[in-house]
């Protein structure tokens, strides 16, 4: 019996519960799921208060640069769905290059959101700075929320990138197999979430004119 | 028992079309942006948003394919939200 085979074997005697795993991800995604939901809750009573000065920051915004990173992001999703459907079918070499496509375009898009908020901060519009305290209240609220919102999920896509890493290693290890995959699947569940709250964020933020 | 309930597996093929789908969508959320539709235009942007969504979470997500009881997850922390949004704005509407 080849090494593989063996410890093949020992890993079906080992008691997992992928079920149970996945149970854990999505109650966890449920949490998510309020935590970014009472920031939109917030910024769904500013809009409403103050709907001409929503308008009017939102034309500040890169309509250009959001659009590319909704791409980027949406790509990211299907090459991760990808590498669950490679890993699947013990197509290790698809499983890792997909993977790795997944975390370029995840840096890919923070890079994209490093070069948009540096210009935001040399047009001196950043969280206190003199330019944004002088605009009226609402404006204010938009740029806020812009930052809080789409500064909580560019962390959420730094923490997907470290888990996505990790789970590459995983995989190039013989860790993860096609009989033992939650692992992936649950980091690519998280990676779906961060892409949709974007979905919402983009149209939100960068589609008002 | 779990290999059974892990055996809807899905082509890449579909995923790619599920991608293609997603990238019309955000085409025409773009474009549509660009067009005055008044009122509508918030409502528009998020009816794209819902449908680019349900395609992430029951495809990409498997939310189709898998368990019952994640459906109902969903729909249950969906619904909260729902609740949590018609309160706050009776709240700041009527106050």
């Amino acid at each position: 019996m080849s090494n593989h085979a063996e410890s093949a074997l020992e890993q079906s005697h080992v008691h997992r519960d992928d079920v149970g795993a996945k149970m854990g991800m999505w109650l966890f995604l449920f949490t998510e799921l309020l935590l970014f939901g009472g920031l939109f809750l917030v910024y769904a009573v500013y809009r409403y208060q103050y709907p001409e000065q929503f308008h009017l920051a939102g034309m500040e915004l890169n309509t250009g640069i959001g659009t590319l990173n909704t791409i980027i992001l949406l790509t990211s999703s299907l090459t991760v769905a990808l590498s669950i459907a490679a890993i699947q079918k013990k197509n290790k070499f698809l499983a890792v290059l997909m993977l790795s496509l997944t975390l370029t375009f995840a840096l890919m898009f923070m890079v994209n959101k490093y070069f948009e908020w540096s210009a935001k901060f040399s047009h001196g519009i950043y969280p206190g700075s003199d330019e944004l305290l002088s605009l009226p209240n609402g404006q204010i609220l938009f740029f806020g929320l812009y930052y809080v919102m789409t500064g909580l999920h560019g962390l959420h896509v730094l923490i997907g990138i470290v888990i996505l890493a990790i789970m590459l290693v995983l995989i190039i290890k013989d860790k993860i197999t096609f009989d033992n995959y939650v692992k992936l699947e649950n980091s690519g569940l998280y990676w779906h979430l961060v892409d949709l709250i974007w979905i919402f964020l983009f149209p939100l933020f960068y589609l008002i004119q | 028992m779990h290999e059974e309930k892990h055996n809807h597996h899905i082509g890449y093929g579909t995923y790619v079309l599920v991608w293609i789908a997603l990238l019309a969508f955000t085409s025409i959320t773009v474009t549509i942006a660009g067009v005055s539709l008044g009122r509508y235009t918030l409502f528009v942007a998020l009816l794209i948003a819902a449908i680019k969504s349900a395609l992430v979470i029951n495809i990409f997500m498997h939310i189709k394919f898998d368990e019952k009881i994640f459906k109902v997850f969903l729909l249950l922390s969906g619904f909260t939200l729902l609740v949590i949004f018609i309160l706050t704005f009776f709240d700041f509407l009527y106050r």
